[in-house]
């Protein structure tokens, strides 16, 4: 229905010598952010995802002047793909939404993913990080946007192998997060000449952690990497000082980010190695606009949050560039730029859809060497775009064998 | 030596540490298990009110530098305060209707807990800083940190000290009748009302006791409740309703089951609790020390 409508007005407009906004469907473009607004994720993204976004298009709509009217939309998916999906469909379908950002939580993603290939509209993924978005269940809709498990798991796991820790014990929440982190990782660790001598798998949401951390010490390992998220994640760390463990062996936690520091505070994660694509106090630009969120939210942004500020701005430059908010032609628009804003440095867009860009090496202050609250972060090592993430030539997405067969 | 492929010093640390997360389990788990025996009511609140417990432990030492042993009788003191104006502004008008609407009642009163912790402080939970009690001690088989063993410690003494209130003394005595036969004890000039609205505080005071215990080593979130309430529920079905003997017993010995799970097959070892659960249930319905009811 909605393709015949389009033309239309576009005919029509023609017709009349047509505004920029021509073919820009409802004359709005309509964003929606899907997040997970109550539960497990909700400090990574939630409220923070929804500021960042307001502050998007804000600033855009003051800077930009754009002949396009720009509303946004905001949803709890409950971390429930059928929620999820349910949502996408109604806003795609009733309320003329024309890009879905965050979508926090792996299984989220995927689902909303496939909508939005239905539906041909588009996603722009900020909130989750499972490299099957960009890998098997790869979409010409959809964009990977922020981070993903490769990246992280793959520099981490590469850096410290370096550094003379050879020998690995992975602990692993028993699902595809933490399945893929260690696969990732493994990966990387043998690829740089270091080698794991075990891993156990632990349930979800696991409240004490001494007996997997003490079976992790007994193995003699350099490395004890810590491959799941959020509580578990934390309990996990806790639970390594309060043993001394942290002391004996290097414990890394493959997807910690900032949120994850400040929940566990810097006598507790000093020293800790993370990779991350965006730190608040990186550089000026970074600095003035995280004060403005700090300003409404009360807290630093994290990766997340400014990875889904960029996204909603290099979307709406695209539609403003292009008259136009046909999820095709802004796809192909975005593939042809280099990104460089406040999150994305030298990004690229990649036709499996995963933007690539520079990814961050940090290590957690001391509590003597911070200078206050939320200054958390000693830049280590700046890794370039094309050495962060899965090589193309690695890629199990049908979009890119096509792309390839082609030339 | 080694017993299933695993080292003898190392089954035993992990048994010691399945030991201390039993004893944990078995107080966190009292407190429901007397509200239900005295008061007939299924608390849902009860893994909030852990949250709470933790959550005033570490809001004392940041925000007003009480530390933590005072803040370790404060936290249950003030948690008990709020469920008795709980219990006297809700609890009191359904115990006239069945089991049921207590679940459905406390599980609302659960949300709207966990929801204002979530809106105030995240789902992350906040740093605590070092235990209380520092310091390692070797066992020989494991480098114990002293602060589990003073979980031990205090564990078996509150749940020690609650059976004896309850099984052993006057006070205890009256309580029972009271949930027995209400209006014969009434007749006697004792204030039933007053000891049910007692006796729901203090079960909950249990449960904050537990979160103050837990605050120095546990990251205690807004949604920790929710995983607490899970096991809570097993321990007080496996010991029998109500029991507390039961409750107590059945607390440490699932600590040590899990332990062992978590040995030789950890994917398994948050479910192993639940298959405990099942079996027992097909053998005995009313729990290892349930009575007939």
């Amino acid at each position: 229905m909605k393709k015949p409508i389009k033309t239309g007005v576009f005919a029509l407009s023609l017709l009349c010598g047509a505004s920029a906004a021509a073919d820009i469907s409802d004359e709005m473009v309509k964003i929606g952010v899907l997040s997970d607004m109550s539960g497990i994720f909700s400090d990574l993204s939630g409220e923070g995802a929804v500021t960042a976004a307001r502050m998007a298009v804000d600033d855009f709509v003051a800077n930009e002047d754009p002949a396009f009217q720009v509303e946004l939309v905001t949803a709890d998916h409950q971390n429930k793909t059928d929620v999820a999906a349910s949502r996408a469909r109604e806003w795609y379908d009733t309320q003329g939404v024309d890009m879905i950002t965050d979508v926090i939580n792996s299984a989220v993603a995927l689902a909303v993913s496939e909508v939005t290939r239905d539906k041909d509209r588009m996603l722009m993924v900020t909130g989750s990080g499972s490299t099957a978005i960009n890998n098997e269940q790869c979409s010409p809709n959809t964009v990977f946007y922020a981070w993903d498990t490769y990246s992280l798991a793959n520099s981490l796991g590469r850096t410290l192998t370096d550094q003379g820790y050879k020998k690995w014990y992975f602990v692993t929440v028993d699902y595809a997060l933490g399945k893929a982190i260690e696969y990732d990782a493994t990966k990387a660790v043998e690829q740089a000449g270091g080698e794991v001598i075990g891993s156990l798998r632990h349930p979800m949401g696991t409240s004490d952690f001494a007996s997997f951390m003490l079976q992790a010490q007994g193995s003699g390992a350099d490395v004890i990497g810590i491959a799941n998220a959020g509580a578990d994640l934390h309990n996990a760390i806790r639970v390594a000082n309060e043993f001394g463990i942290s002391q004996q062996q290097k414990i890394v936690g493959l997807s910690a980010s900032m949120t994850d520091v400040h929940a566990l505070g810097l006598n507790t994660t000093q020293g800790m190695l993370l990779v991350e694509g965006f730190y608040w106090n990186q550089d000026e630009q970074a600095r003035t606009w995280s004060r403005r969120f700090q300003e409404k939210t009360g807290k630093m942004p994290n990766m997340l949050n400014a990875a889904t500020y960029s996204a909603i701005t290099q979307y709406l430059s695209a539609v403003k560039r292009l008259g136009s908010d046909d999820a095709d032609a802004v796809m192909a628009d975005l593939q042809e730029r280099e990104f460089n804003d406040l999150f994305a440095k030298n990004g690229h867009l990649r036709p499996d859809g995963q933007l690539i860009h520079d990814v961050y090496l940090f290590q957690v202050k001391t509590p003597k060497a911070s200078k206050g609250d939320w200054d958390y972060y000693e830049l280590v090592d700046t890794i370039p775009a094309e050495r962060a993430y899965q090589p193309l030539s690695e890629s199990r997405c049908e979009l890119v064998k096509r792309a390839g067969s082609r030339t | 030596m080694d017993i299933f492929g695993v080292p003898i010093t190392a089954l035993l640390a992990q048994l010691m540490i399945g030991l201390v997360n039993g004893c944990f389990y078995a107080v966190l788990s009292l407190g429901l298990a007397v509200i239900f025996g005295m008061l007939h009511v299924i608390n849902f609140t009860h893994g909030a009110m852990f949250v709470l417990g933790a959550l005033f432990s570490w809001a004392g030492l940041y925000y007003f530098d009480i530390n933590y042993w005072v803040m370790l009788a404060l936290a249950p003191l003030i948690v008990g305060v709020f469920g008795i104006v709980l219990e006297r502004l809700f609890l009191r008008r359904i115990y006239h209707l069945d089991y049921l609407y207590g679940l459905l009642l406390t599980l609302g009163l659960t949300l709207i807990i966990e929801g204002a912790v979530r809106s105030a402080f995240g789902v992350s939970g906040r740093p605590y800083g070092p235990p209380p009690i520092s310091g390692i001690t070797n066992l020989g088989f494991l480098m114990i940190p002293n602060y589990r063993l003073w979980v031990i410690i205090a564990s078996l003494l509150v749940c020690a000290a609650t059976w004896f209130v309850i099984e052993r003394t006057r006070l205890g005595s009256y309580l029972r009748a009271a949930t027995e036969n209400p209006k014969l004890v009434e007749a006697f000039g004792i204030n039933v009302p007053m000891m049910v609205s007692l006796t729901f505080g203090f079960g909950v005071a249990l449960a904050a006791f537990a979160g103050a215990l837990a605050a120095p080593v546990m990251q205690v979130s807004a949604l920790t409740g929710q995983t607490m309430i899970v096991i809570v529920f097993a321990v007080v079905v496996i010991g029998g309703m109500g029991s507390i003997l039961g409750t107590v017993v059945t607390g440490v010995c699932l600590g040590l089951v899990e332990a062992l799970t978590k040995v030789y097959y950890p994917e398994a070892s948050s479910m192993v609790m639940f298959l405990v659960m099942v079996l027992v249930l097909m053998v005995r319905p009313h729990g290892l020390f349930g009575g007939r009811e």
